[in-house]
């Protein structure tokens, strides 16, 4: 792989606080390495900034290598930029070219304010998540033998690929409906097919989606762009899954 | 009593613990609303812990500095976490988990707690499957188990690629459930500023409302920090970019004392360096070891024409390949420790037989190809085809590999535009993990009665080397299993103190210090970014502080790091204001911690004359390049007191470390 430098420019969104108005700041950037990440462009970007005694972009990151789900970012139109199965901070300068304009935005959503520039609040997942999204099992440590019960490797490959989402919010972003039942449906699906979380289904998947409502997130019809988006491919079968889960709970639970 | 009282209770090593915890001081359920608690961090350690605590009943404050509890850097570790629990009949048992740990640590960890570690590790694995955590699991249901480093039986459980993602997961998942019930109050986008003080005892922290900027008080009658290492010192490591040293460090200056600064891990497999804008380096993980060999070219001419791009690895022929650590080391082979690994391809690429084009030729590699081939024919065999052929045995290998390590191979791939499964990875030794940290007794408790100290953070587990997949079991063990019995014997005297006033005028100076701190820093208005001296520093600690070390070079870097420091505070440039999200002031504030802690480490390396697992000082190595312990003097613990920002004047206090059930031995993993 050879590296290359290329010459950019950039559209960002700039926006003091939640309070104020934002607009779209044009700057260029040259030398880039197309070896870069898209962050690490974006810090090539703030130390110059930094240099003419500016105001640098603000943007959420954190680990770096695609796992945290801190970082975000609309990139020419999409979540995470033009790249699959990735995060934003996993897509590399090589996707770009020499003399491309590229719109970077924050996640667009009701639910998600603007805290500044491109970062934005994303703590309506956390309360989802405390709404129901758990085993409630104390940590005494003293619960029976992690083998005594045995779970169908299918069974547990799937609850995997379902708690592999990193809450990033890309779903959300992608949604015309900025519905957030991807990152719901994936959690209430991690815990529908384990036999540990079976006890609490009903609670867990009707308090989780009242809780999503209460967010002012949208409802799901079907696009799919979540799937296409998320950067770790998890599936809309899990949408479906809590609807059944859903389904099931408001017929089946006395409450 | 000396301030180093370890405080290892009495008895045979299996009992001490379960002694201890049978004659601790409880607090009644109906005190513990009366008893405030905060935590820093919220990686496995911090939420782990609060969870417990608020569990319990303790009124728990938590505190991050990320967007969410869940982003803590414990969710990035990958190969696994060890457990003895022999589920693969392989002659595990808690006493070979605790001798393998004291023996990779090169016998400068202690001896009681390791052992506690192991005798843990069990619950953990059941703790984690009962909240529903996906470990890897076989066909038949039960779970799966891989090797790691330094050990000879199937020990770590996993989940892919993404073990600790898992894990946080499983924590986090805890957490919000207590935050649901109202019994922790969640602050995230705080950081911590400070320690609070009264009567010697730590009633408190100053945090930043990284949003506001707004400087908060908080009371509590016990401080737990849990807020990681200090690997970023480094600028170019593992670590995720914000993950820093300042709490520890602010708790240290305070007067906890800092343990090991100079054992730092630098694992073996990670993504080479790529040029000057680089950020951070990518770990790939440890368990890629047991399906990969490692190797360079024999011939230094192959290597030459590798790095101009005239020769592909796949076409040198097995003969022409040295496969190092399975000619060095033939009973561990791929396997072997960390420190061993990463010091052999040091070795190989000094040598001339680097393969990665960059400015130090610094790269070697792991190679996949061998057990593509076995796990494909392996495959082909069970489907009941005894004679495959070839693209199918490649076809069915590479799906293997994808199943075990597929996560791994895409970011592989994402980074360096290179195709895994095709060509070999490249990959050289980074800064990862920090076995230093604040001092701490068998408790989990520092130097300053009421603060305590867990998982990365704290120095006690590891020795001078970590072994792979433990740092997850540490994390858990500490905020799961140890800390809500210490941390309640402790409180237990407290049940009648009442709230603790945050109109105190301990709180008060605090305050002010924090505010007039981070004013200075705004009004030095220099003309340097903080990343150049973050940079600079983390080159400085690369070369001179980093897998060999020598006098010479450790002393130039005391003075480099003393007058960069220096420059620092001349000539430094923060854009914006203290009352916004100024995510420069917040990196600021955590590199001229660094600027103190790197001196330290580097007087730390300094004053231990002899090797040992990740301190690797050049004047003391066997005639092979092994490390040459000097149990004589230094079977020790360094603990080092803060006396002003230049780390020439801190006070160094020892503890001795006893060897009571283990036989000290020289390391071999030949």
């Amino acid at each position: 792989m050879a590296t290359k430098f290329i010459n950019i420019t950039l559209k960002i969104w700039r926006q003091r606080n939640n309070k104020e108005k934002g607009s779209i700041q044009t700057y260029t950037l040259n030398k880039v390495s197309t070896d870069s990440s898209f962050l690490e462009m974006l810090d090539q970007l703030n130390e110059q900034l930094i240099q003419e005694q500016k105001d640098p972009v603000a943007f959420d990151h954190d680990c770096r290598e695609g796992i945290c789900g801190m970082c975000s970012l609309y990139i020419n139109g999409r979540a995470h930029g033009p790249d699959t199965g990735t995060t934003t901070c996993q897509l590399h300068m090589r996707k770009f070219n020499d003399g491309d304009t590229i719109y970077i935005e924050p996640w667009r959503s009701k639910a998600f304010p603007i805290v500044k520039d491109l970062v934005v609040d994303r703590s309506a997942f956390d309360r989802i998540q405390q709404a129901g999204g758990f085993v409630s099992v104390n940590t005494s440590g003293r619960t029976m033998d992690a083998n005594a019960i045995p779970i169908p490797k299918s069974d547990a490959d799937k609850a995997f690929e379902a708690a592999a989402c990193i809450g990033c919010g890309a779903c959300v972003a992608s949604c015309k409906n900025g519905s957030a039942m991807l990152f719901v449906g994936a959690k209430v699906s991690q815990y529908a097919l384990l036999p540990q979380g079976k006890v609490e289904a009903s609670a867990r998947v009707m308090n989780m989606v009242r809780q999503m409502d209460e967010e002012g997130f949208g409802n799901c019809t079907n696009t799919g762009a979540c799937e296409v988006e998320c950067p770790k491919g998890i599936s809309i079968e899990n949408i479906a899954r809590m609807n059944r889960e859903l389904i099931k709970a408001a017929v089946t639970s006395d409450k | 009593m000396s301030k180093l009282d370890a405080k290892i209770p009495e008895g045979p090593l299996a009992e001490k613990w379960t002694n201890h915890k049978n004659h601790m001081k409880l607090v009644a359920p109906n005190n513990r609303p009366k008893i405030d608690v905060i935590v820093v961090g919220t990686g496995l350690a911090g939420a782990s812990a609060a969870a417990s605590l608020g569990e319990m009943g303790y009124n728990v404050k938590a505190f991050c500095f990320q967007d969410s509890p869940r982003r803590a850097h414990s969710i990035a570790a990958q190969g696994g976490i060890n457990a003895a629990k022999n589920y693969q009949n392989d002659g595990d048992s808690i006493y070979r988990l605790f001798y393998d740990t004291i023996k990779g640590g090169d016998y400068r960890a202690r001896e009681a707690n390791v052992y506690r570690l192991a005798e843990v590790s069990g619950n953990i694995i059941d703790q984690c499957v009962a909240q529903g955590v996906p470990f890897a699991r076989e066909y038949g249901g039960l779970l799966d188990n891989r090797s790691f480093g330094g050990t000879q039986v199937q020990r770590t459980f996993y989940a892919a690629g993404q073990t600790g993602q898992q894990l946080l997961l499983g924590a986090y998942s805890a957490l919000s459930r207590q935050i649901g019930l109202g019994r922790v109050k969640m602050f995230h986008r705080h950081e911590m500023m400070d320690l609070v003080l009264i009567d010697g005892k730590a009633r408190g922290i100053i945090a930043r409302n990284l949003i506001t900027g707004e400087i908060e008080r908080h009371s509590a009658h016990a401080v737990v920090l849990a807020s990681g290492g200090y690997g970023n010192v480094y600028f170019l490591s593992t670590n995720a970019m914000g993950s820093n040293v300042s709490a520890a460090w602010k708790v240290h200056k305070k007067g906890a004392y800092f343990a090991n600064p100079c054992f730092v891990q630098i694992h073996p497999t990670c993504i080479p360096v790529h040029g000057t804008n680089q950020s951070k380096l990518t770990l790939m993980s440890e368990s890629l070891r047991n399906s990969g060999r490692i190797w360079v070219p024999k011939k230094k001419e192959d290597a030459e024409a590798i790095r101009e791009g005239r020769l592909k690895p796949t076409q040198i022929s097995e003969e022409d390949r040295d496969y190092f650590l399975e000619r060095r080391y033939p009973a561990f082979g791929n396997l072997v420790p960390r420190d061993v690994a990463s010091r052999a391809a040091k070795e190989r690429c000094d040598a001339g037989y680097g393969i990665e084009a960059n400015d130090t030729n610094e790269g070697v590699y792991l190679d996949f190809a061998t057990e593509i081939k076995n796990k494909g024919r392996q495959a082909a065999f069970a489907q009941g085809d005894s004679n495959p052929s070839e693209e199918k045995v490649l076809a069915l290998g590479k799906k293997w590999i994808e199943e075990k390590y597929g996560n791994l191979f895409q970011m592989y791939e994402k980074i360096t535009d290179e195709n895994p499964y095709e060509t070999p990875m490249k990959i050289y030794p980074a800064v990862h993990y920090t076995m230093g940290g604040v001092w701490v007794d068998y408790n989990l408790q520092s130097t300053i009665p009421g603060c305590f100290v867990t998982g990365e953070a704290n120095f006690s587990d590891h020795g001078a080397n970590r072994l792979g997949a433990s740092a997850l079991m540490q994390g858990l063990a500490d905020g799961y299993f140890v800390l809500p019995y210490t941390l309640s014997n402790y409180l237990a005297d407290d049940i009648r103190t009442g709230k603790i006033s945050t109109d105190d005028p301990a709180f008060e100076t605090a305050a002010q210090e924090v505010e007039a701190r981070i004013q200075a820093l705004l009004d030095t208005k220099g003309s340097k970014s903080v990343d150049y001296f973050h940079k600079k520093l983390g080159l400085i600690m690369w070369n001179n502080v980093g897998m060999a070390r020598n006098e010479a070079g450790l002393k130039e870097a005391i003075d480099a790091i003393g007058a960069l420091r220096e420059e620092f505070y001349k000539d430094v440039f923060i854009p914006g204001t203290a009352q916004e999200l100024n995510p420069e002031l917040e990196k600021a504030m955590r590199v001229a911690d660094f600027l103190e802690l790197g001196q330290l480490m580097a007087v730390d390396a300094l004053k231990r004359n002899e090797s040992c697992g990740g301190h690797f000082r050049e004047e003391y190595q066997d005639e092979e390049g092994e490390t040459l312990r000097n149990d004589e003097k230094f079977k020790v613990v360094a603990a080092w007191e803060y006396q002003g920002g230049d780390a020439q004047k801190a006070t160094l206090h020892q503890e001795p470390l006893n060897y009571e059930f283990i036989k000290i031995a020289a390391r071999n993993y030949k």
